[in-house]
């Protein structure tokens, strides 16, 4: 399979590659989905025109999972990116990797960009939520996604992220200029980094080394590390796993066959057209996301389930808030394993499953670096710590 | 037959009168051609976010605080998820958890004397579009000129029980409303919507009835029939078994003169709602709630009180003028710059009402300059213009701003007080009409009003006329 689903410039100088989560008005966007196939915004989004006014020219972009809410690309309408090996890989991070392009732009709340990064030997900023626009990028759950950028550097990634971040008025949550400036800041020394315990404890022997190899490069660099107790942050995949689930059923809402997108041809009534264009259209990843997401959301549910996932994510800021004040970082797997393959995905709940590793920060809109199979999550707008970490763990990999 | 009472609540949407829409920059003006005031975002395409326009939150507490409503300080806005062609997100953003304003109270006056009407909650929200059929080729069209137009809704406790007292709480609301300038409320446009929910029960019963909703009624007269054959509708059922009574939504047909039950799958359903994390909460400071309040106009019947007591005017006139907050605004502006209240409102209601009138204007559209219109009265009153060059004046300051007395020298309206010059005049106009001189000595009053009005054209009836008088008078 191919990485690029479409195709542009030539690669001189700095070059930028975008996952088809981010729209292009000179380029198709997908979203990974039939529904979009050939899908031409009249726009482009704010940090493509930042990019490309910073110098970065258009590769193209990127092939996605389906609305990016799966585990590594396996869902995409267009078949899911492997290696030569046959093991799955996140597009973008695999042309970085290659050196096709200087960075890939993704958009995260299922953490498949920094999978991806971290397992295809790259690194992955998630930079604090609100600091980078999300004008022009397909909405997944709103409350949580943030635009991310993979590099085969920390400070590749932050010199990119430097260009995007500031504040937008075309986005509601952007934050105040001020605020979006601390996020690409020089690295500042870290001392402390906590290691999630039991979520550690739950990835396979392969990952855990990993941490553990991460662990001894930041101890041998005079970096103290200390294991906590994370039983509050275990609970984020589920919480982030409702609400996301319902942001994205009431996002993909809008693709009902009637103004742009997939129609059906099969249809006498409104009805029809819309439940058949959406039943053809959309895989069944994301069918099962969109029916959680809305048995969430009734009346029933609400307050059992919906209110409830809420509520988690204070209580998980609170628990995160406790922690950065013994500690600059707090170091756990990015997923369950290193590699994945095209069988082992198969089974749908794996995306949820995978939230254990990722949605802490996605919940929280917490700073994350994510590299070498781990991934680093910091206080709100101190990612000028977790540079600093991030590149002992760089150094010590070489 | 047992006696019942009606018992009805209202959900009353309101259009808000700002220049763009709630989320977006497109125009939020009536009309225009089909999609001609769209763009991404009020489309559903992907990749935008709402931005919330700020003039929606300050129409939304005017509202509420004409209302009596306490006002929430941390106000939210939410998502209500179906799926119909004319909601192009197939979500509508509205207020679910905390609408901005609360608990308030409208007071209305009947045939039956003064009743409190209780208001629930106002929310602020973004209307839907419109399906437009096109019965030649059997397909419907969207056109979403209107959506993401600001609503407010409106919705009453239960506490009306007639058409009598549903038409007098709609007034009121339209006049508080228009007067704080939060919207026209035209029916005919769709700017003021009501839903009727309705239901009967025995008189001493306490439980409610079954209740139906009714929307599509298009004019006041439209709901009073509707609640006229609702109710028969309803007692009909209880006392003679005639239909089994369901909650439903149903459709008022006003040429058929009957309401019918909407189809399930466009009223039932769960929303679905959540709050929409694109729209940060809207926190209302106190300088802000303190600008709006400060910013609410005087009610209609204090003004018109005022205008009494204070002013002199008559009942008529007063009344009159608080028909309308922009004759109010006028009247005041020029009775500020004159001092002549009676003057100011007479100007008003008949010079001003005659040239819109003739423009087929409604006294809403208004627009003069109400300094300059005192400017021009007092031009009258101490004899500097004539009353019939005033009104040609008045023309020209209804289309543009002009400072009148300005626009009289340059266009010679002075009356001029030079004797000397008016006696010229009345000379060469008596020595060239003989014929008209000899028979107004031969006993033809007439023929004096003739020559009074050659002079009075050759003067551009810049002259006192009892002046004129008195020299034509002395010269014949």
């Amino acid at each position: 399979m191919k990485y690029l689903l479409t195709e542009q410039a030539s690669t001189a100088g700095k070059s930028v590659v975008f996952d088809d989560m981010i729209l292009t008005k000179d380029l198709p966007t997908t979203a990974g989905s039939k529904m979009l196939e050939g899908y031409m915004s009249l726009f482009d989004a704010e940090v493509v025109t930042r990019l490309n006014a910073a110098g970065y020219t258009t590769v193209g972009k990127a092939n996605v999972g389906e609305m990016c809410v799966d585990v590594l690309g396996e869902s995409s309408a267009f078949g899911a990116s492997t290696d030569e090996n046959g093991k799955l890989v996140g597009a973008s991070a695999a042309l970085v990797a290659k050196g096709d392009a200087t960075v890939a732009i993704g958009l995260d709340a299922g953490g498949t960009p920094r999978r991806a990064a971290a397992l295809g030997g790259c690194v992955c900023v998630k930079p604090t939520y609100g600091t980078v626009s999300r004008f022009g990028t397909v909405s997944i759950a709103c409350s949580g996604e943030t635009v991310t950028v993979t590099a085969k550097t920390v400070a590749d990634a932050r010199e990119a992220l430097a260009a995007i971040a500031g504040h937008d008025e075309k986005d509601g949550t952007s934050l105040a200029e001020e605020k979006c400036a601390l996020v690409a800041q020089a690295p500042v020394k870290a001392s402390r980094v906590a290691i999630a315990k039991s979520i550690t404890e739950s990835a396979d022997a392969e990952m855990r080394a990993k941490v553990a190899s991460v662990r001894a490069a930041l101890e041998k660099n005079g970096i103290t590390v200390e294991e906590i107790d994370d039983t509050l942050l275990q609970k984020a995949g589920t919480a982030w796993g409702i609400l996301m689930s319902a942001e994205l059923c009431n996002n993909v809402s809008r693709y009902d066959g009637v103004k742009y997108g997939y129609r059906t041809k099969n249809y006498k009534t409104i009805d029809e057209l819309y439940t058949n264009s959406r039943t053809e259209a959309f895989g069944k990843l994301l069918k099962t996301v969109i029916l959680y997401g809305s048995e969430t959301l009734s009346t029933e549910n609400y307050m059992k389930v919906y209110d409830k996932a809420l509520r988690m994510r204070r209580v998980i800021a609170e628990r995160f808030a406790e922690i950065f004040e013994s500690f600059d970082a707090v170091l756990m797997p990015v997923a369950s394993r290193t590699v994945f393959c095209p069988k082992c995905v198969a089974k749908y709940t794996l995306a949820y499953d995978e939230q254990l590793y990722t949605a802490p920060a996605s919940i929280t809109g917490l700073p994350a670096v994510a590299l070498d199979g781990v991934q680093l999550v910091g206080k709100a707008f101190e990612e000028n710590k977790l540079y600093y970490l991030a590149e002992i763990v760089e150094k010590e990999a070489k | 037959m047992k006696e019942y009472e009606i018992v009805i609540g209202l959900e009353v949407h309101i259009e808000l009168a700002t220049n763009s829409k709630i989320f977006c920059s497109c125009s939020a003006k009536f009309g225009g051609e089909q999609n001609e005031h769209v763009c991404p975002a009020c489309c559903g395409m992907p990749g935008m976010l709402p931005v919330v326009n700020r003039h929606v939150v300050d129409l939304g507490m005017t509202a509420g605080m004409m209302l009596g409503c306490h006002i929430n300080r941390t106000t939210t806005f939410d998502k209500k998820s179906y799926y119909y062609p004319d909601l192009p997100g197939s979500y509508q953003t509205t207020q679910w958890f905390a609408p901005v304003a609360v608990n308030g109270t409208v007071k209305i006056k009947t045939s039956k004397g003064e009743k409190d009407i209780r208001i629930k909650q106002i929310h602020m929200e973004e209307d839907a579009g419109k399906l437009v059929h096109d019965d030649w080729t059997d397909t419907t069209l969207v056109d979403f000129n209107r959506t993401s137009v600001p609503l407010i809704e409106i919705v009453s406790q239960p506490d009306l029980s007639s058409a009598e007292e549903v038409v007098a709480y709609l007034e009121r609301l339209r006049s508080l409303l228009r007067f704080a300038k939060v919207s026209e409320c035209r029916m005919e446009q769709g700017s003021m919507r009501c839903d009727v929910n309705l239901s009967v029960r025995p008189v001493g019963q306490k439980e409610y009835g079954v209740r139906t909703e009714m929307k599509n009624m298009n004019s006041i007269s439209a709901i009073e029939r509707a609640i006229a054959y609702e109710a028969a509708r309803h007692i009909d059922a209880i006392e003679n078994g005639t239909e089994e009574l369901v909650q439903e939504t149903r459709r008022w047909d006003d040429i058929k003169g009957m309401s019918f039950a909407m189809r399930n799958k466009e009223t039932a359903g769960d929303y679905r709602y959540f709050p929409d994390p694109n729209v940060m909460p809207v926190v209302i400071d106190d300088a802000w709630y303190e600008s709006i309040e400060s910013s609410l106009p005087e009610f209609p019947e204090k003004k018109r009180e005022r205008y009494i007591t204070e002013l002199g005017l008559g009942e008529y006139d007063a009344e009159f003028l608080t028909e309308s907050r922009a004759f109010c605004d006028a009247f005041e502006e020029a009775y500020a710059e004159c001092g002549l209240a009676k003057e100011a409102a007479n100007w008003l209601i008949t010079n001003c009402m005659n040239l819109l009138n003739r423009k087929q204007m409604t006294a809403d559209m208004l627009k003069i300059n109400g300094r300059a219109l005192g400017v021009l009265i007092k031009l009258v009153s101490d004899g500097t213009v004539s009353h019939a060059n005033a009104k040609k004046i008045l023309e020209v300051m209804f289309d543009e701003d002009i400072d009148p007395k300005k626009y009289a020298e340059e266009n010679g309206y002075i009356v001029s007080n030079d004797t000397g010059k008016i006696e010229e005049v009345v000379k060469t106009i008596i020595a060239a009409n003989p014929k008209s001189v000899a028979d107004y000595k031969n006993g033809k009053e007439k023929a004096l009003m003739a020559i009074f009005g050659q002079c009075m054209r050759e003067l551009k009836g810049n002259c006192d006329p009892n002046v004129l008088r008195e020299l034509i008078l002395k010269n014949i």
